[in-house]
């Protein structure tokens, strides 16, 4: 092996093991800045060996024993001064040696989920919680993060420093919250992973080549978050929902880049094995027995969509139906809209838009072009052409995508002829 | 990027031996551990050829023949697969070297092949060409 490739080999062995050696070590100092420097010590002085010796039989299990024997020789270190004593002081109570070798594989799961408990805290504001997620449980580097979300390296950098110093200061616990706790800080791990997957997904701006990496670190911190928390039924309908989406991945734009609505997309392309994956997690999440959460009902409607065969087999009574569960767990406007859209597939254009002109009043959704865009379309089926165009014009200025618009204006025109659908 | 980990058969695999609980333990430990770590997509073990059907063309343009298995070279054949998702070629070559010898006996062998992405199967030259074109106008648009 060249020295180069022996670096490469390292690199990956560090990227396959750094989440559970950053979590284990910080199980061990509570502070996961510490616990970066001394797994990053580590995987320095495998840089300088392994190209000699080899690389070991379990690698892993190496730069645990080695990042840990550097952490207790912190902690003597940090025991003879006295002012370091007093922050670290319950740590040397709580910890001693013969934890190191005690670490059996359910409590690297443990440390796992205290960790991703801590990275997605709530006092980090959102953008903070991302990137340290992507740092420290995707094993990212600072320069993969800057690309993925079209930041410079500085900021990110910046952010990542800034959000290991507010967790230190705020003294935030490396544990599993307590029960009364754990729904809603559940909620807020599961939104850090959505919100990779969407910033990924919907590649609203920039170059489509680095965005993939997001949905693909989305989707296996998902999975690996359901194995290491199944009695969630959320997270279950999360990775559901995410696999099912990510099986249209490569549908959704065709090759000039523009976007192909989901039911102008190829169903032969969707990715078949995903789709099942996905139809599982949703399983797992239904058999746990409670009421669907919001992420397993978007998912079961994403499932609808995946098991039809053609459009017009689409099950629209039953998607409205779950539209209508979803938007009594978590109401919102815009799951409303959606709603009136599949209670027009499901019963005709006519009730569909009893719901859209409810909405008109809504102040959250003024200058939300899809509403008045869902309006037109469904004023076109009635043949109300006119009125139609009107909604397709509002829409395509409320729009800043150019693509959008174009295709608004395209259909506002269509109106004018009378020739709409 | 996907890489599918193949197992090749042996002579006991293809005379229908099951495996020894030592290796099946082995397999199930490193099969979580693939679970664990979010990589794996999907993993089956196959049938001895016995069971199997051959269909080739001799013939261009011809009509298929089919055969009835057992087939003879067992190093030819394929016992089980393992499908996972992982960030570059050298991870998969780590899982692939994580995984126990298949077999025990000297005969144990993998490989490693990696998976066809639909971008590698664009054949269409003018989509490709519409594609590069576009790229390049988005880079031409940043720099401006």
């Amino acid at each position: 092996m060249s020295p180069s490739e022996a670096h490469r080999t390292i690199e990956t062995i560090w990227r396959m093991e750094s989440a559970k050696l950053i979590a284990g070590l910080t199980r061990m100092v509570r502070d996961v800045g510490l616990a970066e420097d001394l797994a990053q010590d580590a995987l320095v002085i495998a840089l300088e060996r392994w190209p000699e010796t080899g690389i070991p039989d379990n690698p892993g299990a190496w730069l645990m024993t080695t990042a840990k024997r550097r952490a207790i020789d912190f902690i003597r270190r940090s025991k003879l001064r006295d002012q370091k004593y007093e922050e670290i002081g319950h740590t040397v109570d709580l910890y001693t040696e013969d934890d190191v070798d005690r670490t059996l594989d359910g409590e690297i799961d443990d440390d796992l989920l205290r960790l991703i408990f801590m990275t997605c805290h709530p006092v980090l504001s959102q953008d903070a919680r991302v990137a340290l997620t992507l740092r420290l449980l995707c094993g990212l580097t600072t320069d993969e993060i800057a690309r993925s979300f079209l930041a410079a390296e500085s900021t990110v950098a910046q952010r990542i420093v800034r959000a290991k110093r507010t967790l230190s200061a705020e003294k935030v616990p490396f544990e599993v919250p307590a029960r009364e706790e754990l729904k809603d800080r559940m909620s807020a791990v599961l939104e850090v992973i959505y919100l990779m997957f969407n910033e990924g997904y919907s590649a609203t701006s920039g170059d489509h080549w680095t965005r993939p990496l997001l949905c693909q670190e989305a989707l296996r911190l998902g999975r690996i978050l359901a194995e290491i928390a199944p009695y969630e039924p959320e997270v279950h309908g999360l990775v559901a929902l995410m696999e099912i989406q990510a099986s249209r991945l490569k549908t959704r734009v065709n090759a000039k880049g523009e976007p192909i609505l989901l039911m102008d997309q190829n169903r032969a392309k969707w990715d078949q094995l995903l789709i099942r994956r996905g139809l599982a997690a949703l399983e797992r999440s239904r058999k746990l027995g409670r009421t669907l959460g919001p992420y397993s009902l978007q998912a079961a409607i994403s499932a609808c969509h995946a098991q039809a065969r053609s459009e017009a087999e689409t099950d629209w009574i039953r998607i409205a139906a779950l539209y209508e569960a979803l938007a009594r767990s978590t109401p919102s406007p815009i799951v409303e809209l959606n709603r009136a859209v599949a209670i027009s597939m499901a019963f005709g254009p006519v009730f569909g838009l009893q719901i859209v002109d409810e909405l008109n009043t809504e102040p959250s959704l003024k200058g939300y072009h899809l509403l008045p865009s869902v309006r037109g379309d469904l004023l076109a089926k009635l043949g109300r052409h006119d009125e139609a165009r009107t909604e397709f014009e509002r829409a395509a200025s409320m729009t800043r995508n150019t693509r959008e618009r174009e295709l608004l204006l395209q259909r506002a025109a269509e109106c004018g002829l009378g020739t709409s659908k | 990027m996907r890489f599918m980990m193949i197992v090749k058969a042996t002579t006991d695999s293809e005379a229908g031996v099951m495996p020894s609980q030592e290796l099946i333990d082995a397999m199930q430990k490193y099969n979580e551990e693939l679970v664990k770590a979010g990589v794996l997509l999907a993993a089956d073990g196959l049938q001895p050829s016995s069971s199997a059907i051959r269909i080739s063309y001799p013939e261009p343009g011809g009509k298929p023949k089919m055969m009835d298995g057992p087939f003879t070279e067992a190093k030819e054949l394929i016992a089980g697969y393992t499908l996972i998702e992982v960030k570059s070629r050298e991870e998969a070559i780590e899982w692939a070297l994580r995984m126990p010898d298949p077999h025990g006996f000297g005969q144990g062998e993998i490989e490693l092949r990696q998976v066809f992405e639909a971008e590698d199967l664009m054949e269409n030259p003018e989509t490709l060409a519409k594609e590069t074109a576009l790229r390049m106008q988005v880079q031409e648009q940043k720099k401006a």
